[in-house]
């Protein structure tokens, strides 16, 4: 919606007998289904020689969830966007596999780090899926979120801060973003601060926005905000820069930075705002890899991964092949790929079911394979801003477009860090990575975006069922 | 607002498009050198994921094999290398180790023994068909396993470092090629700890013998006396003297030109106006020093290298080069005719050199690989014999055959004589260390004539023996009967 023009009225948009299109969503989640099944037989017969055993339960099991997924559209968005569900679904369920053909590496099983991960997934997902459910049934209406907004601000910084709480904080590998619950495992609360800061945003730019917008300074072709109206995005600035210092994660706040540049700039319709931002990410990323050793080294193994695997083979403590190995596992696999389970991508040992599932698609799928993945996560990326795009208040707007936003800033920084084309961070590739956080916060994510599409495609009410109201508005003198 | 979300649309897609071209990227433009890439743990995989296939001496039997790896632990290897009599062999399989990589043959025909070489693709397309398993090809040696197992024993019972070369002079094929002390690949062919242990253990830093070291192509030693081959036929070639039994002007004793030193015979030895036959029977440094000053160091060159020295020779597997220098004057050119200052060779060398004489004065390439047959015995590739160069004419061949034939007749080399054959060759006794302090390297180079006036074996042994007495080392004494017996188990095993 224009802020131009106050007078176009939702009424008037012609949305009015638009097909729900639920019938298309259910075809594609049948290939959707299908595709993740084929796949796991595809494994079982080159691991084993043998279709697994558990094929006919996984099916069903996946089949089961879509199809509640579904229904649960039906019932609360019929007219939610048709791609967006089986879009997840299918990148969750290739995930399912390829986790359990890593799970069958003799490899990994001889870590002690290892855990039979696909089982535990199968788990997430399914949790995954209910949290979805849950949205579209509780939440009516996606503005409720918009009275949470300064609620979501505190939550998103407990969020934030929690992994730096002495006792509950966990240092994996060098990233300091997890916390351990007894008796729940490790979670990454960052994933869930994605959308309650999304949902801060929102409510927050929904109301400044005309400040932001309006009360500037014109300088050099340039609308420079005005001192006071800074305020905000130096906060968000220094909390990004503080996480980077105290959680020593690039990937995390170059995603809170991102996403919030990109909903300040749909807010205010203003480009400097975008050169302000990314003179402050450059600032900060130098700054602070001027003097933070953790994010020195991740620089360093980017630009010179042979050097780093050498070490890492010499036993130079903190060094890592997996970077290496993962490009040599995208080499490998050229560009058809050695086919599911024939690949050897175990060689990038920990984390390779999670933070480098990629380089397992890319050496068992090959180019070919990496390339439809890549444009399955652009469709869900440009389903979302569709979504935004068609959205008809300006929250929904900034909700979804944020949301997106950050679902796209977050496959650029892992499959860009896993490919050595950026410096490595501690994130995973939504739904095809394992991790219980990840699931759930995107599936939650879909979730809200289905919500918003449900709302933004759905037919306009009928015209007032009175006449003669109308009439008594028209000759009323103006 | 939504003129900045299309933006944003815009620039998620531009997004993905980086992601997707950098894909291309890596897994088309750079994929065959990360799929290459020797550190890339897959190679190795592949390397060991079916039985190699073996390496056959000319006999036709394997000195090779595979077995299947203990399946005790996390092993992403299946089958391991084995070698039979490995230290004899191992200058000519090198090895081929799950955790150390490969070399020589193994490593340079890795294709071809794994299976993945382009000229096996069509019977792997047709394995692919008919569901077979992948194969690797077997490749088959020049090598006779009689001759590498004098050569081998000779040294073995000799004890003192040293190495032999036998070539058939017609061919270029390599018949032996043996180093000592050995080691056994077999003990390193795995990748449990025991194997690291003996890797460690072979290694220059832990044992001074350093027996990884291939003797016979990869270290070159002062030929000494036997170079004097080389000088009589620059002599013979340039037309300096024209037959064997003419007078040569050589005055006793000779001064170096340029200094006040006399160039020093062993002993007191007819070598005043010496014939060249003589000079060649008792070793003269004398005339042959002054021949190579008389020549000239441009000629002397030129001569060496037709022989093959300044060169690296590829058998497949990479021999070293040996040196004959540029820019030095007369007197530097004088020793160096005589094997010393700056002259050294690898056995392989001399070897040619021998070899060369005995062919009539053509050389041929020297060459250990037969032919290349996929797993079913089809023949891929076939090495034909291929003429380096002609350091002598047939007739000056002839004349320098008759003096070496003189040697172990009449001369130094009279223990390499075998009854019924006629036997040419030439001792040497090289000195070297500062002030010639260390022990020399005793040399033998000669070749075999069979009653047909055929030439089967030429070979050149060479033994570095710090344990032995200085006056017992002789090329005569230690390195002859090795020549010898390696030169009769080639003539018998032709019979």
């Amino acid at each position: 919606m224009s802020s131009t023009s106050p007078t176009n009225h939702t009424s008037t948009i012609g949305a009015i007998g638009a097909p729900s299109r639920r019938n298309t969503e259910l075809a594609l989640l049948v290939f959707a289904v299908a595709i993740p099944v084929f796949a796991y037989a595809n494994v079982g017969l080159a691991i084993n020689d043998s279709v697994p055993a558990g094929l006919l339960a996984y099916g069903l099991g996946l089949g089961l969830l879509a199809g509640v997924a579904h229904l649960v559209v039906r019932k609360f968005a019929p007219y939610a966007d048709p791609l967006l569900l089986p879009l997840a679904v299918l990148l969750n369920g290739l995930g399912l596999v390829c986790i359990w053909r890593l799970d069958q590496s003799k490899l990994l099983q001889s870590l002690p780090t290892f855990v039979t991960a696909a089982p535990r997934q199968l788990l997430y997902t399914a949790m995954g899926i209910a949290l979805f459910a849950v949205v579209l049934a509780f939440m009516k209406d996606h503005r409720v979120l918009q009275r949470y907004t300064y609620i979501s601000m505190f939550a998103a910084l407990v969020l934030l801060l929690l992994p730096l709480v002495p006792g509950l904080g966990a240092n994996i590998y060098g990233a300091k973003i997890w916390i351990r619950v007894p008796g729940l495992g490790s979670l990454q609360p960052g994933e869930f601060a994605k959308i309650v800061l999304a949902v801060f945003f929102a409510g927050y730019l929904m109301v400044k926005r005309d400040a932001l917008a309006l009360a500037s300074r014109r300088f050099m072709g340039l609308y420079l905000p005005r001192g006071r109206d800074l305020g905000p995005i130096l906060v968000v600035w220094f909390i990004s820069i503080l996480i980077l210092v105290f959680e020593t994660d690039l990937g995390t706040s170059l995603l809170f930075f991102g996403m919030f540049v990109i909903m300040l700039y749909v807010a205010t319709e203003r480009t400097s705002w975008i050169v302000f931002g990314l003179l402050m990410s450059a600032v900060g990323a130098v700054g602070v890899a001027s003097f933070e050793p953790h994010v020195q080294q991740r620089v360093q193994a980017w630009l010179d991964p042979m050097k780093e695997y050498t070490l890492s083979q010499q036993g130079v403590g903190g060094h890592s092949e997996q970077a290496q190995q993962a490009l040599w596992a995208f080499g490998s696999g050229g560009t058809l790929g050695s086919g599911w389970g024939q690949g050897h991508s175990d060689l990038i040992r920990f984390a390779a079911n999670s933070d480098f599932i990629l380089a397992t698609f890319g050496e068992e799928l090959g180019l070919a394979g990496i390339m439809a993945i890549l444009l399955l996560y652009g469709l869900i990326v440009e389903r979302g801003v569709r979504t935004a795009l068609a959205a008809r208040d300006p929250f929904g707007k900034l909700l979804a477009v944020g949301l997106s936003g950050a679902f796209g800033l977050q496959i650029f920084v892992v499959a860009g860090g896993v490919m050595g084309l950026i410096p490595l961070t501690g994130m995973t590739m939504p739904f095809l990575a394992y991790g219980g956080s990840s699931v759930l916060a995107n599936w939650a994510l879909i979730g809200i975006l289905i919500r918003i599409s449900d709302t933004a495609r759905r037919p306009a009410p009928a015209p007032a069922a009175n006449p003669d109201a109308e009439m008594t508005q028209v000759v009323r003198p103006s | 607002m939504n003129k900045p979300l299309r933006r944003i649309a815009i620039f998620c897609g531009l997004l993905v498009l980086t992601l997707l071209l950098r894909d291309n990227w890596l897994q088309y433009v750079k994929a065959d050198g990360l799929k290459e890439d020797p550190k890339n743990r897959r190679v190795t995989i592949a390397r060991y994921s079916t039985p190699r296939g073996d390496i056959i001496v000319s006999g036709g039997d394997p000195i090779t094999g595979s077995t299947v790896t203990s399946k005790s632990g996390v092993n992403d290897l299946k089958y391991k290398r084995t070698y039979q009599n490995g230290p004899m062999w191992a200058p000519v399989t090198g090895y081929a180790s799950q955790a150390f990589g490969a070399n020589q043959l193994e490593s340079i025909e890795d294709g071809i023994l794994t299976g993945t070489d382009d000229r096996l693709f069509f019977r792997n397309t047709l394995d692919m068909v008919t569901g077979k398993p992948k194969q690797g090809g077997n490749i088959v040696t020049t090598l006779n396993a009689a001759a590498q197992k004098a050569a081998y024993n000779g040294l073995k019972a000799q004890g003192g470092k040293g190495a032999v070369v036998a070539l058939d002079p017609a061919t270029g094929k390599i018949l032996a090629l043996a180093s000592f002390p050995s080691y056994d690949p077999s003990s390193f062919a795995g990748n449990s700890d025991t194997d690291a242990k003996a890797w460690k253990n072979l290694q220059k830093k832990y044992d001074p013998n350093d027996p990884m070291l291939n003797r016979a192509l990869r270290e070159t030693y002062p030929p000494g006396s036997t170079f004097k081959v080389v000088t009589a036929a620059a002599a013979l070639e340039n037309g300096k003297y024209t037959s064997a039994d003419e007078k040569t002007d050589s005055p006793l004793p000779w001064i170096m030109p340029g200094t006040t030193t006399p160039l020093k015979n062993e002993g007191n030895i007819p070598c005043k106006n010496a014939t060249m036959r003589v000079a060649l029977q008792y070793s003269c440094n004398s005339v042959f020093g002054k021949i190579g000053a008389d020549l000239g160091n441009d000629k002397m060159l030129a001569e060496a290298k037709k022989f093959g020295f300044d060169a690296e020779q590829f058998t497949p597997t990479r021999s070293s080069a040996s040196v004959f220098s540029d820019n030095m004057n007369q007197s530097q050119t004088a020793l160096s005719s005589i094997g010393q200052f700056n002259t050294a060779a690898t056995p392989l060398q001399m070897a040619m050199v021998a070899s060369a004489v005995a062919n009539d004065g053509k050389l041929m390439k020297p060459y250990m690989v037969d032919k290349l047959q996929s797993s079913n015995l089809d023949t891929v590739a076939q090495t034909d014999p291929q003429e380096l160069s002609q350091p002598l004419t047939s007739k000056n061949a002839q004349i320098l055959q008759s003096m070496m034939e003189t040697v172990v007749k009449d001369g130094t080399g009279k223990s390499a004589q075998i009854p019924g054959v006629t036997v040419g060759g030439k001792t040497g006794t090289a000195q070297h260390g500062v002030e010639n302090s260390e022990n020399p390297y005793a040399w033998f180079l000669s070749y075999a004539k069979t009653s047909d006036g055929s030439s089967p074996v030429a070979v050149a042994v060479v033994i570095e023996d710090d344990q032995a007495n200085r006056d017992d080392i002789s090329g005569g004494g230690l390195a002859a009967p090795i020549a010898k017996s390696v030169m009769e188990a080639v003539i018998n095993s032709k019979k």
